[in-house]
C-alpha cells in the first residue's frame, strides 16, 4: 500500500534554519545541515526545503549549502526559493535534489511550469499554493512576495498549475503556519478529489490526531510539517523530532 | 569502479552520493573509456522515455552500452526511467528501447471509480521474490520511494525480482542474469535502498 507521506518542511533564510508564524517573524532554530542529518537518521519520508530569503531578496538558490544538504539526505528532497530558470533546476538535480517547488515564478508567468515539465518531467515540478482567509469569509490565493495573483480561487489556481505542468501541489495555509492549531480541514475539503496529481497540505500540523482529521477531510498524498518537528513543549524549545513508527503506522 | 551513465537526464548527484556513502567507487560519466573500464553500470534517469533514448543516441552511448552489457555481460542496474529503457519500448513514446529484456512499458490505468493519482509518488511496500538485489534489506516491511507514471511488464514473470501494488500489482524490480532494474529510487530510500545499492556494488565487484 502506498503510504501517506509525512514531510518535515524546513525554512531557510541566509543559510540559517528558521521557523515562521503565519509566514512572519522568522525565528532562528538552528543549523540546516545538522537538522537534515537528524532527519536522515530518523528516516523521514521526504524533506521540503524552502528558502524564504532567496525568494524575498530576489537571490539565486544557495547551491553550496544545498549541495552539502543533499549529500546528507538519503530521502527525496524538494527545494523551493528563488528558482527562476530551467538551468537553476538542472543545477539542483545535479546536486541530488529531485523536485523544485515553484510559487512566485508561476504567479508571474505560469508557462514556466510547462518549460520545466518538458525538460525534467512533471514529477519534478511542485506547484505551491499559499492560501489566506479573506476578511469577509472564504479563502484566497496569497502571494507573500507581493506579486499580483492571476486567479484568487485556490482550487482553480491549483488546477491551472497542474494544467500548466505541475506534477504535485503543495497547499499551504498562511493562517495556520507555525500555530500548531491543526490543519485547516475546511480548506482541505474544498480540494478533495479535484486534482489529478498528488496533493500535500501544510500549515498547523500538531500531531497524529489532526493529521488524521486532515486525511479524512481530503485525499492527501502527504502532510508537510514545520513547527511540530522543530519545537517541543509549550515554550517552543528547539528540538528536532519526527513521528514514531507507531504514530506513522496509525495514520494508515 | 561503477559507471553512473550521464546522458543529461536525472538525479545523478543522488546516486553518486549514496554510492560514496556505502564506500563504492563510482564515477559519473559519458565517455567510452570510462564506461569500458567499469565493472558495473548504473543507468539512472527521470523524465520522458523518448527523451532518454534520444539522448543516449545523440551521445553515442547506445552502442557502447550495448557492447558492454550484451557482449561483455557487464552487470547493469537501471533505475526509474533507467529500468524502462531496458525494455523494447514504452506507451509513453515511439522510440525503441534498448531491448535488453523482454518487456514493454505501460502506463498506470485504473478503473474510473478508483481515482488514483498518477504519478505513483511516495513510499510503497514491495514483495520480494528474488533475493539478488534485496539481500539484507530490512523487512520491517521493505519499502521504497517511487515516482513514476509508467511501469515495466515482463514477458517472463520469472524476471520480476519484486512486486508492488498501486491499484493493481506492478513490477517494482527485475533481475535477469546480469541485468537488474529498480522502478523505485534506491538512492532516495534510506537503509532499504542502501542495501540494494550495496548488493549491486557487490555484484559489480565480483564481476571485476
Amino acid at each position: 500500500m502506498l503510504r501517506k507521506r509525512i514531510i518535515p518542511s524546513l525554512l531557510l533564510e541566509r543559510g540559517r534554519l528558521v521557523k515562521t508564524e503565519r509566514f512572519r517573524k522568522p525565528k532562528y532554530v538552528g543549523d540546516p545541515i545538522n537538522a537534515v542529518k537528524i532527519f536522515n537518521e530518523k528516516e523521514v519520508d521526504e524533506l521540503f526545503l524552502l528558502d524564504i530569503g532567496a525568494s524575498r531578496e530576489g537571490k539565486k538558490p544557495d547551491f553550496k549549502l544545498l549541495e552539502q544538504i543533499a549529500t546528507e539526505a538519503f530521502m527525496p528532497v524538494c527545494y523551493g526559493g528563488g528558482v527562476r530558470s530551467p538551468d537553476d533546476v538542472q543545477t539542483l538535480l545535479k546536486l541530488g535534489i529531485e523536485k523544485v517547488a515553484i510559487n512566485t515564478a508561476a504567479l508571474r508567468r505560469i508557462s514556466f511550469l510547462g518549460e520545466l515539465r518538458d525538460r525534467f518531467g512533471a514529477q519534478c515540478v511542485v506547484g505551491v499554493v499559499d492560501v489566506k482567509k479573506r476578511l469577509l469569509g472564504g479563502n484566497a490565493v496569497h502571494s507573500q512576495a507581493g506579486v499580483d495573483v492571476p486567479q484568487k480561487d485556490p482550487v482553480r489556481w491549483a488546477q491551472r498549475l497542474v494544467e500548466a505542468g505541475a506534477g504535485e501541489i503543495l497547499l499551504q495555509s498562511v493562517d495556520r503556519d507555525g500555530t500548531l492549531l491543526g490543519l485547516d480541514s475546511d480548506l482541505l475539503r474544498t480540494f478533495d478529489g479535484l486534482l489529478d496529481v498528488p496533493l500535500v497540505a501544510a500549515g498547523g500540523a500538531s500531531g497524529v490526531e489532526d493529521m488524521r482529521a486532515a486525511f479524512r477531510a481530503c485525499r492527501l498524498s502527504g502532510i508537510a510539517v514545520g513547527a511540530r518537528f522543530v519545537y517541543q513543549g509549550p515554550h517552543r524549545a528547539v528540538l528536532i523530532s519526527y513521528l514514531s513508527a507507531a504514530e506513522l503506522a496509525s495514520l494508515h | 569502479m561503477i559507471a553512473i551513465i550521464d546522458y543529461g537526464l536525472g538525479n545523478l548527484g543522488s546516486v553518486a552520493n549514496m554510492l560514496k556513502k556505502i564506500g563504492a567507487r563510482a564515477v559519473v560519466t559519458s565517455t567510452p573509456e570510462e564506461i569500458r573500464g567499469a565493472a558495473g553500470l548504473i543507468l539512472p534517469g527521470v523524465g520522458h522515455f523518448d527523451e532518454g533514448m534520444r539522448r543516449l543516441r545523440e551521445r553515442s552511448l547506445r552502442e557502447i552500452l550495448t557492447e558492454r552489457v550484451v557482449e561483455a555481460k557487464t552487470p547493469v542496474l537501471g533505475i526509474c526511467l533507467g529500468i524502462q529503457l531496458l525494455a523494447r519500448g514504452s506507451e509513453e513514446g515511439n522510440e525503441p528501447g534498448l531491448g535488453w529484456i523482454g518487456a514493454d512499458v505501460k502506463r498506470f490505468s485504473f478503473p474510473a471509480a478508483e481515482r488514483l493519482s498518477v504519478p505513483h509518488m511516495g513510499w510503497n511496500e514491495v514483495d520480494i521474490v528474488d533475493e539478488g538485489l534485496f539481500r539484507g534489506v530490512p523487512s520491517t516491511p521493505a519499502r521504497f520511494y517511487f515516482v513514476h507514471s509508467y511501469h515495466v511488464v515482463c514477458d517472463d514473470p520469472g524476471s520480476v525480482a519484486a512486486w508492488s501494488t498501486y491499484g493493481s500489482r506492478f513490477t517494482a524490480a527485475i533481475h535477469a542474469g546480469h541485468i537488474y532494474g529498480a522502478q523505485f529510487h534506491p538512492e532516495k530510500s534510506h537503509k532499504f535502498g542502501m542495501a540494494v545499492l550495496k548488493n549491486f556494488a557487490a555484484v559489480a565487484g565480483h564481476a571485476a
